[in-house]
């Protein structure tokens, strides 16, 4: 019997929609019993958002002043404490997950799976090699403890609707003290989370200014959608890192996924293979982003842009 | 602090566009341009600049794999590290016996630091730094696209989902490296010729007595499902009924 644990991400008030994506990839293991597990100060209401989440047996809290904000070297012991129940203990594949789970499965002494896009048996998954150029079938060791991570990318949220119950749940681990939160910045906005958003308007190199990137906001406001960038228009400091897409930037799978002024290097494709569909804005004819769009046109986008933006009024 | 210790991997350069091999068993890699691991160069670029501004008195650079990997050491050399290890092993090592490889390096050096990539672009697991701070009971600060010291404790942003986060960690720590940190330096054909007499000592992995982590076993490799090329259209009218054809705006 498969026994899978997720692990909740949260801001302390709300649920992150990676943890649902997480339960969609649980589901696949077949007969799981799920449970998802909240660490937090304090866990009622994420706790309550999670128990919702279709297939959910129960939902676990942990409350510690020491969880909030999440650390990973201190989540990690706790994490561990209770894998021993567990035959998979899974996360998201967002900054998060990947930071911690990790640090989970070399204190149970096992590799971890990581960026899990399907599941093809209990201990065997397929997983994204060489930024998504090969994928790979994996098998963990039979009779240890699978501790994966989830390609959100590849999963849409499990439904909601259900009512599993809450459990309150102590953990004894002794947490370390050599690591200390100090701040985060947010690009404070109004607009749609980049992981979250069904549409993504993103620029690349050839905006040429943060100035001239407000094209790109003008459109995405006008389509409701979130702002996403290149690595080369993030190293030109035209956006903030949180916005670069691609495999070392973040994975999305949005319905419509809009590329101004974006070449379509290997490394960016690799992180909007699974949108809808494409559309590409480039004044080079040639340029790779059109073998992989949906919708291709041909031009300068400093007259196309804000003529699209008008038009969709 | 006085050493540092960075991990360089070798990789299939990332200019490459990797090929699956006919019967699935695996990827080409012969006669493809192998580089440094990119991250790893951030991350040597940054123990070189730590040491120049005076805070740390050595920088060795560490590579488990293959006699190959002598290629990427030397480079590291090059750059400006004051010594290399090769741990010797038939093929890379799965990331958590890298991660203890690592270890027992760092105990027999006294290791202050280490600076890692956050992924290698090949397997792109994102495993071995954090995997290295458990099993050596020491802080991790991953994803860093800032670091500075003061004493013994180091500030690090890191580049997460909604923003930069900063935390401070007492050394000895595990820092993984972000694009943004730095843009690593060149190197000089005078460097290449000096690093040729620097000490690069070869360790056979068996005789690190460091136990190996039962392995992920790789049952078959499989090109991705590709998308298909779609339609151009001429101008900005055409964009918009193809998007309202398919229900987007
Ligand atoms: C280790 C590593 C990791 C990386 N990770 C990522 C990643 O996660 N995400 C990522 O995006 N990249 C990543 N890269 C970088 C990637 O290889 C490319 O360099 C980058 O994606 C290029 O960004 P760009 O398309 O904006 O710029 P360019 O390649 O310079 O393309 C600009 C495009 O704009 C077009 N253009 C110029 N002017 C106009 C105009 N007026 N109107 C319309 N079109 C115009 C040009 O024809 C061109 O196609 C990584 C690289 C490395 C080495
Ligand atoms: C022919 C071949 C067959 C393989 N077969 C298997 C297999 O069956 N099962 C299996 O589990 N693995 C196998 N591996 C190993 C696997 O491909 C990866 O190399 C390994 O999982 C490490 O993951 P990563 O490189 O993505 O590490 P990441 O965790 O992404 O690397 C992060 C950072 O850790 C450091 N680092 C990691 N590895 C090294 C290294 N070797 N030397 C120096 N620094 C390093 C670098 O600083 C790097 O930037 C095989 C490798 C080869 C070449």
């Amino acid at each position: 019997m498969s026994k899978v644990l997720v692990i909740a991400e949260h801001n302390g008030a709300a649920l992150n929609p990676s943890t649902a994506k997480c339960v969609a990839c649980a589901k696949q293991v077949e007969g799981a019993e799920i449970d998802v597990v909240v660490f937090a100060a304090s866990a009622s209401a994420v706790a309550a958002e999670a128990a919702q989440i279709s297939g959910v047996g129960r939902v676990l809290t942990v409350e510690r002043e020491e969880n909030d904000p999440a650390i990973a070297a201190l989540l990690a012991p706790q994490i561990a404490a209770l894998a021993s129940s567990y035959s998979h203990v899974f996360g998201p594949s967002t900054a998060f997950g990947k930071d911690v789970m990790p640090r989970v499965a070399a204190l149970l002494g096992v590799n971890q799976i990581s960026d899990i896009m399907s599941v093809e048996g209990p201990q065997r998954f397929k997983r994204p090699i060489y930024a998504g150029n090969a994928i790979v079938t994996v098998e963990a060791p039979a009779d240890s403890v699978v501790v994966a991570t989830v390609r959100t990318a590849s999963y849409p949220a499990a439904d909601g609707g259900n009512s599993a119950t809450i459990e309150n749940t102590n953990i004894d681990a002794e947490l370390p003290t050599h690591t200390r939160f100090i701040e985060v910045q947010t690009g404070q906005s109004d607009r749609p989370d980049l992981q979250a958003a069904a549409k993504v308007v993103s620029g690349g190199r050839a905006l040429g200014s943060e100035e001239k990137f407000a094209l790109i906001y003008k459109l995405a406001d006008k389509l409701g959608a979130a702002i996403g960038s290149s690595r080369a228009a993030v190293d030109a400091g035209y956006v903030p890192p949180e916005t670069q897409v691609g495999q070392t930037g973040q994975i999305i799978a949005p319905d419509l996924y809009i590329a101004i002024g974006i070449s379509g290097a290997i490394q960016h494709i690799t992180g909007i293979k699974d949108a809808g569909t494409i559309v590409a804005i480039n004044k080079d004819e040639e340029a790779p982003i059109f073998e992989v769009s949906d919708i291709g046109l041909v031009g300068d986008l400093f007259s196309i842009v804000p003529e699209l933006t008008d038009a969709l009024d | 602090m006085e050493k540092i210790l960075v991990g360089l991997k070798r990789v299939v350069d990332y200019n490459v566009r990797v090929q699956v091999k006919s019967d699935g068993s695996g990827v080409e890699t012969d006669g493809v341009k192998m580089s440094i691991n990119p991250f790893d160069e951030i991350a040597l670029e940054e123990a070189l600049r730590i040491k120049e501004r005076g805070e740390a008195s050595e920088v060795i650079v560490l590579s488990i794999g293959t006699a190959d990997s002598q290629q990427q050491l030397r480079t590291g050399l090059a750059m400006g590290a004051d010594r290399a290890i090769l741990v010797q092993t038939d093929e890379s090592a799965d990331p958590l016996t890298a991660a203890r490889i690592f270890k027992a390096i760092i105990e027999r050096e006294n290791v202050d630091l280490v600076i890692l990539g956050k992924q290698a672009i090949d397997d792109d697991n994102s495993q071995t730094g954090q995997m290295l701070a458990a099993v050596w009971g020491r802080p991790q600060a991953t994803f860093a696209s800032a670091v500075s010291f003061d004493g013994n404790t180091a500030r690090v942003t890191r580049e997460v989902d909604i923003g930069l986060e900063t935390i401070e960690i007492d050394l000895p720590a595990v820092i993984t490296v972000d694009l943004r940190l730095n843009e690593p330096r060149y190197v000089k054909l005078p460097d290449i010729m000096k690093a040729k007499k620097k000490p690069l000592d070869q360790i056979p992995f068996a005789d690190l007595g460091v136990e190996a982590a039962p392995r992920t076993k790789e049952i078959k490799f499989e090109p991705p499902e590709s998308r298909q090329r779609g339609i151009m259209v001429e101008d900005v009218a055409g964009l918009v009924t193809a998007l309202k054809d398919k229900g987007l705006v």
